[in-house]
């Protein structure tokens, strides 16, 4: 680690809770050998010894979030059983003033819950209880480390279900989703997790705890659950989340067109959104990402031939309504080139389809040894030539670019697949990266939908922000954070911002008589340096 | 020399209105975000104390202050796109004329807000006050692609952007919609939109409040999802006894379908309104709202609806009311001195429901706030927010009161 060449020694006190610390360490204090084992011992004094990880296999099973392009080997991995082990432990490294992540499942493909090997990761999966389901109001109460399909499956005998249904939801926890603001397949109709979340309860960079929001979605002042939504981990540890759950549709229509070009289809989507008809969920998968579908397990009986297709779901409250709304959008898809459209029968069918829209990311492992999942968002009359752009994109660099992804909210996944391994490749997948999120600025859009801007966009940032946007949202970190230890070097890129009354960069991730260890400064350039993690 | 002339020099002498405010305080129009900014920015040099208007047709234009600010000139559209349901308006369009432009492109925005129909979308967004539609399309934010706002200090900000979904940074967009411009002036809003509904139905069933939130709650059982669901009382429907009032939005087929499970659900108690009769009834109870001195907003959970509409019948009457039983929402007009107001909102607070207070005249709102007092550890948070975007203390803004 490379605390071990600071030779600055100083014993670790465990604060005791509702105690405040009375010294502060530096930011990015790194423990030496003999301080690290004493941090290690309070730690495990807090969750157990079985539950603090030190040794370089468990940590390195946390090094990455999905993407292949980044990779950081945390410190010391924690993982607390209850929200008080979360406060405690939070309170101790604010009194140590030491860098740590909040960290879900690790299925954010953007590098946003990687930890530095100086920082402390704290992984909230054992946090999986679903505290309360209240169906009369419509809502529950859960931990952070809830798997977001669990809550659909617990709240399904009431009849409702937890909407946001990003494709990772098998795996993906309900926390992970507040600090990205998550989306999915059926976000297109009932909104992002951001529409979805009522209450928080979280705990600040100092283990201060707050109660944001209320159970009924009208925020005490401010609308800081709002603002906490998509913060990336930068504000704290959400340690209980109230959420709205929403009926079960009673009736579903699943549609299947299929067209034999990709800029015809993309013409389709606008049409369908001007239709005034809101699908559920409409999804397309370019001739790539079909094609590994079929080869794979997840076949779901897509047209090989195709060059796109479209999966479009209408639900409601009423088969009449819905069935006659399906019948809009099918003549609305036939009008504008569909070369056929296949309705599911029954829900076997529906399933089918689904499976293997849902399992395209791990289809598409078939294709090669890794894969970049890019995310941007373009406005949805521009797809027909954004998306063939990005085909002239990937010729360019002879890459192979498969698109599975929601259209119907502009919201592209554009995955380039490759060996790493290969010389020089990386960085071709780099710039085309580069060059795809360039096109989606240049046509109105914004360069994440919804995995957030992690490690991996900071760059885009300032493509997209102007200096004062950009101080402005590292000041408003900082009233949340102000040694800005909570997932450092995240989502605003430092360097790019101009200067903010009240924050001085001198304070930030400096050790007095050195350059700055600012991981935003870094990233640019060590992005794909695979290795750098691993000290 | 003169605030006025400083300000005629910055900004020419189109930007200074003629028209005097009711307290004599100069209200300028700036007719661009960057002339807000350069206002801002002298305004925070000279220690100018600026209070924000829109139309002035809801907060009264009263709050002490060295200048008053109007979006009115702010009143451009600079983009309708029907293809992608979006579009972008500046904060001191009028709502009515938005609400044209975009049916005459075949697009709706699904905010029926309280108050006249020129109210500005700025003032909107700042106050965060959704109508009757909230039921079926959510509470402002939802409507909010992005803002571009002018801090105390005559920063221009841009948050989120004009794409359905976007999560390139923190939401600052959601930290405005509501913030009663204490984090800033809202100058641009990029807005989502629908497409106008093909059918658009409303069926009113009138009876004592007891029965109709009794009605209310079958239809929430029964499923049905309407686009509105309000229960008025006598005075803002002008009827003789309290009306349930449904409204159903959307496809032709839909409509057919949840008016077909309105009747069964309820025993067919329900009479649909002509066009015109639904027009009226809607545009009146908004606008109840902007004649009545006081105005507030309580958040609940829907079986707790009752029960609240019972205390505010005790502790402010409840002659003005417009509720959404089913999401637990209340908006409430009338008189209320200062005093109520602090005790009700008390009493609320020790049930867990919020008190926002929307319009009032100074001396209220200075004494009462929009919010009043924040709950444990999230006052420093709010005013290291306020400290960010207003570090002169240059807006004047009643967020908390004097508690």
């Amino acid at each position: 680690m490379r605390g071990q060449e600071d030779g600055f020694l100083a014993p670790l006190c465990y604060a005791p809770l509702g105690v405040s610390a009375s010294r502060r360490l530096p930011v990015y204090y790194l423990p030496m050998a003999r301080d690290l084992a004493s941090l290690v011992d309070t730690l495990a004094e807090i969750v157990g010894p079985r539950h603090v990880r030190t040794a370089l296999p468990e940590r390195l099973t946390y090094a990455k979030d999905g993407l292949p392009t980044h990779r950081r080997v945390p410190g010391v991995v924690v993982l607390p059983g209850n929200r008080d082990e979360v406060i405690a432990i939070v309170r101790l490294l604010g009194a140590l003033g030491m860098p740590f992540v909040p960290r879900g499942a690790g299925t954010g493909l953007s590098g946003g819950a990687l930890a530095d090997g100086d920082a402390v990761l704290i992984v909230l999966t054992r946090l999986n209880r679903i505290l309360k389901i209240d169906a009369r109001n419509r809502l529950a109460v859960v931990e952070p480390g809830v798997v977001n399909v669990r809550l659909s499956l617990a709240a399904a005998p009431h009849g409702l279900q937890y909407t946001p249904d990003p494709s990772s939801q098998t795996a993906c926890t309900i926390g992970g989703n507040v600090a990205e603001n998550a989306g999915g397949p059926h976000c297109l109709k009932y909104g992002v997790t951001a529409t979805h979340v009522l209450a928080l309860e979280v705990a600040l960079a100092d283990g201060r705890v707050v109660e944001l929001g209320s159970p009924g979605g009208e925020p005490w002042g401010p609308d800081l659950v709002g603002l906490f939504v998509g913060s990336e981990g930068n504000f704290g540890v959400a340690t209980r989340i109230t959420v709205r759950l929403l009926p079960v549709a009673r009736a579903v229509r699943t549609l299947l067109a299929d067209f034999t070009s990709l800029r015809t289809a993309g013409e389709a989507v606008s049409a369908v959104i001007a239709s005034g008809i809101v699908p559920a969920a409409l999804e397309m998968m370019d001739q790539s990402c079909i094609r590994a579908v079929e080869d794979s397990v997840y076949a779901a009986g897509y047209p090989r031939d195709a060059a796109a297709v479209l999966l479009a779901e209408l639900d409601g409250g009423h088969e009449a309504a819905v069935t006659a709304d399906a019948e809009t959008i099918e003549a609305v898809l036939r009008a504008h080139g569909a070369r056929a459209v296949r309705v599911a029968a029954d829900a076997q069918q529906r399933e089918r389809l689904w499976l293997g829209r849902k399992k395209a990311f791990g289809a598409m492992g078939r294709l090669s040894r890794d894969l970049v999942v890019q995310d941007a968002v373009v406005p949805r009359s521009t797809l027909p030539d954004v998306l063939e752009t990005i085909a002239r994109i990937a010729a360019e660099y002879g890459l192979t670019v498969s698109n599975v992804f929601h259209a119907g909210d502009g919201n592209l996944h554009p995955n380039i697949s490759f060996d790493g391994r290969t010389p020089g490749l990386r960085e071709r997948v780099e710039a085309a990266s580069a060059e795809i999120m360039a096109t989606c600025i240049a046509a109105g859009g914004t360069i994440t939908g919804e995995h957030g801007i992690g490690l991996d966009k900071l760059r885009y940032m300032p493509l997209l922000f102007d200096g004062d946007s950009l101080a402005a949202m590292r000041a408003v970190r900082r009233v949340w954070d102000p040694e800005e230890r909570v997932n450092p070097g995240k989502v605003v890129p430092v360097h790019a911002c101009r200067e903010w009354s009240g924050v001085r960069n001198a304070e930030w991730g400096v050790r007095s008589g050195t350059s700055p260890v600012d991981s935003a400064l870094r990233t640019p350039h060590s992005a794909l340096d695979a290795e750098a993690g691993v000290r | 020399m003169s605030l006025l002339d400083r300000v005629r020099a910055l900004l020419g002498e189109e930007a200074v209105e003629v028209a005097a405010t009711p307290d004599g305080v100069p209200r300028i129009a700036p007719a661009s975000p960057d002339a807000v900014a350069l206002l801002l920015g002298t305004a925070r040099e000279e220690g100018w104390r600026v209070r924000i208007e829109g139309a002035g047709t809801w907060l009264p234009a009263d709050a002490p202050a060295d200048l008053a600010l109007t979006t009115r000139r702010l009143d451009k559209i600079p983009a309708i796109e029907p293809q992608d349901l979006s579009a972008t308006a500046e904060a001191g369009i009028g709502c009515d004329l938005l609400r044209q432009q975009l049916a005459d492109r075949g697009t709706w925005l699904a905010l029926d807000p309280p108050g006249l129909a020129g109210r500005t979308l700025g003032s909107i967004v700042a106050t965060a006050t959704a109508g009757p539609l909230r039921q079926g399309f959510g509470p402002v934010r939802d409507h909010l692609l992005g803002v571009t706002f002018v801090t105390g200090d005559g920063r221009l900000v841009h948050s989120g952007g004009r794409v359905v979904k976007n999560v390139a940074g923190y939401d600052l967009t959601r930290l405005e919609a509501g913030a009663f411009g204490a984090f800033g002036v809202i100058v641009l809003i990029h807005l989502r939109l629908r497409a106008l509904p093909r059918a658009d139905q409303t069926l009113a069933l009138e009876g004592s409040r007891e029965d109709l939130t009794q009605v209310a709650e079958d239809i929430a059982a029964a499923g049905i999802q309407p686009a509105a669901h309000e229960l008025m009382s006598p005075a803002l429907a002008r009827r003789e006894r309290w009306l349930l009032a449904v409204r159903f939005a959307g496809s032709a087929a839909l409509v057919a379908a949840e008016e077909a499970g309105l009747r069964a659900a309820t025993g067919g108690r329900f009479a649909p309104l002509r066009a015109d009769e639904s027009h009226s009834l809607w545009m009146r109870a908004a606008e109840s709202f902007a004649t009545r001195p006081v105005a507030f907003r309580i958040g609940g959970l829907p079986d707790s609806s009752d029960e609240l509409l019972d205390l505010l019948q005790h502790q402010v009457g409840d002659e003005w009311i417009s509720a959404s039983p089913a999401i637990g929402a209340i908006r409430w007009g009338g008189e209320a001195t200062t005093d109520r107001l602090k005790r009700l909102r008390r009493t609320l607070a020790g049930l867990e429901v919020p008190l926002t207070l929307e319009r009032a005249p100074w001396s209220v709102r200075c004494a009462v706030g929009h919010f009043g007092a924040y709950r444990e550890g999230v006052g420093p948070l709010v005013a290291g927010l306020r400290r960010t975007f207003d570090p002169g203390e240059a807006f004047v803004v009643a967020a908390e009161g004097a508690e």
